[in-house]
């Protein structure tokens, strides 16, 4: 479960012009689209969700927890573990390769090292055979999708992603969205896709506009 | 993927820039190794060759060139002086001297020098003889180990000496030395050095000269060879020795006087080995200051250079800094992981600085052993090189730790909003 309350925001350079989000309630499994132009604060909205980013008032719960009033230490293991974040971009470790990107995760989330899972978890995603190559020698449609095993390894209780879509053509933002769905099913995980990307609009019923 | 896996990892993900620290860091503290290396080395050597002896009486010249040609067998003699000149101290009724040990230089057999003298001066540098007897008649030599093992020489074996230290063919004397006996190695310069009567010495030039001049002024058979020749005591005014070596019954003021006493009053020059030693350090040690002043500059450019690789490496890895902040990493394990990558550049340029310097030495000690006549070696470690480990640490963390407190600051929010 996912939800916000009263969530403000302002950027320490300029706190007069904070920004308000709406209320958000999503219960565990379901999967939601939040839609926005840019500079609608998108972005700034789901980092706040991600607790990388302190907001000015409100509150963030996800399941039980309370993520803006953990201590700092808390909050960085509660991420690593209960989290699983999608950037537009992907980004790895560059000096590890596949495999070991994914036991990176689980090892700074507090986790013991899983190679069977990872093997699983890449094999799933159609990129077992890619499990030792350098993150540099992947496509970006294999970036991508090491990217969703990254952010799911630990089984996270809420996914959430940014623009996933925007740098892909349609048939692998079909594709990638069609993954995160299921992968998110399977670990009954609840999904939050923040973009201004209007060919998802059409796959979710879920839907927040900002 | 423990954090200093990873570290490692990201150093040899760039192998060049870390190659390029490693090797500045390793010539710095290779450097200031060596340098510790050698002063140890080249002191022990000096003190332990000291055998306690008070004062070397020869003749004027440079007190150090005296000590270093009479107790460490380098560079030349400063000339000779006559029995007559200098009988009063071989007395051994003398109030002050416990020994007198005469020393005659000037001949060499292969680049190792053949020094007449009495067997008293085995008790000196504690040798002890291992196999054969000491020399006794003229003509007889007892070897140094490191001679004896060096020719190839045993008991029995004959060989001429040559004139002067190099060993040139030309200047050979028509004499034969006959091995009779072997020391054990003393750790001292004995080892190095080819023992046999002063009278030998006499034998040897004299007859030279009556090959080259007509007119020499001993009668034939005065020295007979094999001979047990006399004391020294007994022998003629003219006769000349290189040096003498005193070892004093006590130090009193009586004793601490007779060196200004014989400078002043005698045409002999008498100098303390301690204080002549002390001197020759002194001289080295402004050429070391300079030497050691170097490597810390280049510790320095060593340390500068693993602070602008980490620097600008975080530049490249911000993204990757963020992603791990994201995946759970604290500020403080991204400010360990870079320090220690520091660390490792340092421990690492620490090993190959000590690599370095010991092989170095090693490779050097086979060029001083022949120059200097002393052992070195190269597998000698020193409590200083703990503490250089220390200051290398010391150094690698100081270099991380600005980039360091630059990667724990990082700010993910931010970095992740960023395209790249």
């Amino acid at each position: 479960m996912l939800a916000t309350e009263n969530l403000r925001f302002a950027y320490p350079s300029s706190p007069d012009q904070g920004l308000s989000f709406p209320d958000i309630r999503c219960e565990t499994g379901e999967q939601w689209l939040l839609l926005g132009q840019s500079g609608s604060g998108k972005t700034t909205f789901l980092h706040l969700l991600a607790g990388l980013r302190t907001p000015q008032a409100g509150k963030v719960q996800v399941n039980d927890t309370i993520l803006n009033q953990l201590p700092a230490k808390k909050l960085d293991q509660f991420r690593g573990r209960n989290l699983g974040i999608i950037f537009q971009e992907a980004h790895f470790v560059r000096a590890l390769n596949v495999a070991e990107n994914l036991k990176l995760a689980q090892q700074l989330a507090g986790l013991k090292p899983d190679i069977k899972a990872i093997e699983t978890i890449l094999e799933h995603l159609n990129v077992g055979h890619k499990i030792n190559a350098r993150t540099s020698e992947l496509s970006i449609g294999e970036q991508q999708r090491v990217n969703i095993a990254r952010a799911i390894i630990n089984r996270p209780s809420v996914i959430l992603a940014d623009e996933p879509t925007s740098a892909l053509d349609d048939q692998n933002t079909q594709k990638v969205i069609q993954l995160l769905r299921q992968e998110a099913q399977e670990a009954n995980a609840t999904l939050l896709i923040v973009t201004h990307d209007n060919r998802l609009k059409s796959i979710f019923d879920q839907q927040i506009e900002l | 993927m423990n954090l200093l896996k990873l570290s490692w990892k990201n150093l040899t993900n760039k192998p060049l820039s870390m190659l390029l620290s490693i090797v500045l860091f390793a010539l710095g503290v290779g450097l200031i190794s060596l340098l510790f290396l050698m002063q140890n080395q080249l002191q022990k050597n000096f003190e332990k060759n000291l055998a306690g002896i008070d004062l070397v009486i020869g003749a004027k010249g440079s007190p150090l060139q005296m000590i270093l040609s009479s107790m460490y067998h380098i560079d030349a003699p400063t000339g000779n002086v006559s029995i007559k000149e200098i009988r009063p101290f071989l007395n051994p009724k003398h109030p002050l001297i416990e020994t007198a040990i005469p020393l005659s230089l000037g001949d060499s057999y292969k680049a190792h020098r053949i020094v007449g003298t009495e067997p008293q001066i085995l008790d000196i540098y504690d040798a002890k003889i291992a196999e054969g007897k000491l020399w006794e008649r003229n003509f007889e030599v007892t070897l140094g180990a490191a001679v004896a093992q060096k020719l190839g020489l045993s008991i029995g074996d004959e060989f001429s000496s040559a004139h002067g230290f190099e060993d040139e063919e030309d200047f050979a004397h028509e004499n034969a030395f006959k091995v009779v006996g072997i020391l054990e190695p003393s750790g001292t310069v004995l080892d190095q050095l080819i023992l046999c009567t002063t009278q030998s010495f006499w034998l040897v030039h004299n007859h030279d000269a009556e090959e080259d001049h007509e007119g020499h002024d001993h009668a034939p058979g005065e020295h007979p060879a094999d001979e047990i020749p006399k004391p020294l005591l007994q022998e003629g005014d003219e006769e000349e020795i290189t040096s003498l070596l005193l070892k004093f019954k006590g130090r009193n003021f009586q004793a601490l006087n007779m060196q200004r006493s014989i400078n002043e009053n005698t045409d002999l020059q008498a100098a303390t080995p301690a204080i002549e030693i002390t001197r020759l350090f002194d001289l080295m040690s402004s050429a070391e200051q300079a030497l050691r002043i170097l490597a810390i500059v280049i510790i320095f450019v060593s340390g500068l250079s693993i602070f602008i690789s980490l620097f600008s490496s975080l530049k490249d890895r911000k993204y990757e800094l963020a992603l791990m902040r994201v995946m759970g990493a604290t500020p403080n394990a991204l400010f360990l992981l870079i320090v220690l990558e520091g660390l490792l550049l340092a421990v690492l340029g620490y090993i190959l600085g000590m690599v370095l310097s010991h092989g170095g030495m090693q490779f050097f000690a086979s060029i001083m052993e022949s120059s200097y006549r002393y052992d070195f070696s190269g597998m000698n470690f020193l409590l200083e090189e703990a503490y250089l480990l220390y200051g290398a640490l010391l150094v690698g963390f100081i270099a991380a730790v600005i980039p360091a407190i630059q990667a724990a600051k990082t700010d993910i929010s931010e970095t992740m909003s960023q395209g790249k």
